[in-house]
């Protein structure tokens, strides 16, 4: 515990740059991670509802209305 | 956890003092209400009767002259109240069903196009959501709108753009009620929100006319009969019957579910920013639990030394003053 407290603070608190810069990149890091892992739940819960699952159909069908 | 073993270890020395006050103090209460009791008679509690049954009659007597319902209208103008149906796009965690709403669009094409208007959509909003923009883009283009005024000031016709509002079966509302026998068919844009009820009126509404009125029922010329709306007497008639429209997607087309998927388009229509609204709102709970785990966890922190310390009182030693003045001698 000692050992990991001094190991954080040596590479993280000491220079006030260091700080700031971790910080504002774990920020970007977890916004992007809560996103993206939201979207990815919420898009499980509503499989086969959105326009995004549905679409497939449609575009396909343009497509085909394309060749013919 | 620091911090509530603290509080522990700093009890038992406190509680121990209290409980022995507490146990006395207790005793002595109680045997004085014990001596109270056997002089007690109904002159002691006619008072606190007497009031208590004074305030439940004050209270039933406001409540009967003012906290009934009062209603304005008859139960018949009302209107009979709709079912609750469980809508799955109602649901917190749901999203519309888009192939519910591509359905729903089709049925207002086909069938409440022809006399309501909607006029809040316009066709940009359809595409992600129930078509694609090649479609909304071929859809839109059936229809003419006008341009600018030109270097001559002439207003001229051009093609349908995305950007452009769904057109109206009617020019105005004096068109619409000339056409409808003096009945303005209603905007259906925000029609969801607009009634009471909801998603459930407008399909009770949409399925409960019945094959004809009830005995006794007077419906004026010119409207037909429907429980469901205020009044029952609405100039609409029905107009969903079983296979009136064909899906392109093969679903049968009965009343009920043609029904459902325009309620379900409408209620899209009208709450088109309900997907979006649904997921913020998950995400802003999850974003507040952890945050209010944290400040409670700040407050206990904080608040550990202050809730486990003990305030000790060392009351000076008292001496008479007579004994710090110098002792006379009695070498006399």
């Amino acid at each position: 515990m000692a050992g990991l407290t001094s190991f954080v603070y040596n590479t993280v608190f000491r220079s006030n740059v260091t700080m700031l810069t971790t910080v504002f990149a774990s920020a970007f890091a977890m916004q992007l991670a809560f996103d993206t892992g939201s979207d990815r739940i919420w898009d499980s819960i509503n499989r086969g509802r959105q326009w995004k699952d549905v679409k497939v159909r449609y575009v396909q069908k343009a497509e085909d209305d394309d060749d013919e | 956890m620091l911090a509530r073993s603290a509080l522990r270890s700093a009890r038992p020395v406190g509680a121990a003092a209290r409980n022995a006050a507490s146990k006395t103090a207790s005793r002595s209460v109680s045997t004085s209400s014990s001596t109270a009791e056997g002089a007690s008679s109904w002159k002691t509690n006619a008072l606190p009767v007497g009031a208590t049954a004074f305030a439940i009659g004050t209270v039933a007597w406001y409540a009967y002259i003012a906290g009934r319902d009062v209603d304005a209208m008859t139960p018949a103008e009302e209107g009979l109240h709709p079912t609750q149906y469980p809508w799955e796009h109602a649901k917190w965690n749901k999203t519309f069903d888009s192939q519910a709403l591509r359905r729903g669009f089709q049925v207002y094409r086909e069938v409440c196009a022809s006399c309501h208007s909607l006029s809040r959509i316009p066709y940009r909003s359809l595409v992600g959501k129930i078509m694609t923009v090649d479609e909304a883009k071929a859809l839109a283009e059936e229809n003419e709108y006008d341009t600018e005024p030109n270097d001559e000031g002439e207003i001229e016709k051009r093609p349908g753009k995305l950007s452009d509002y769904l057109p109206g079966p009617y020019k105005n509302d004096e068109a619409a009620r000339a056409a409808n026998n003096g009945a303005l068919p209603p905007d259906l844009s925000l029609m969801v929100k607009a009634r009471h009820g909801g998603c459930n009126y407008i399909f009770s509404l949409l399925t409960g006319y019945p094959d004809e009125p009830p005995a006794g029922a007077v419906v004026p010329e010119g409207l037909n009969f429907n429980p469901y709306f205020p009044g029952t007497g609405i100039a609409m008639a029905r107009v969903l019957y079983d296979d009136l429209v064909e899906y392109e997607d093969e679903t049968p087309a009965t009343t009920s579910q043609m029904a459902k998927d325009v309620t379900e388009f409408l209620n899209w229509a009208a709450e088109p920013e309900a997907d979006d609204r649904k997921k913020m709102g998950w995400k802003v709970l999850a974003v507040t639990s952890v945050l209010t785990a944290l400040s409670i966890w700040v407050k206990r922190y904080k608040w550990a030394s202050v809730k486990s310390r003990k305030i000790v009182y060392n009351p000076p030693i008292k001496s008479p003053i007579l004994s710090k003045l110098p002792k006379p001698t009695n070498k006399s």
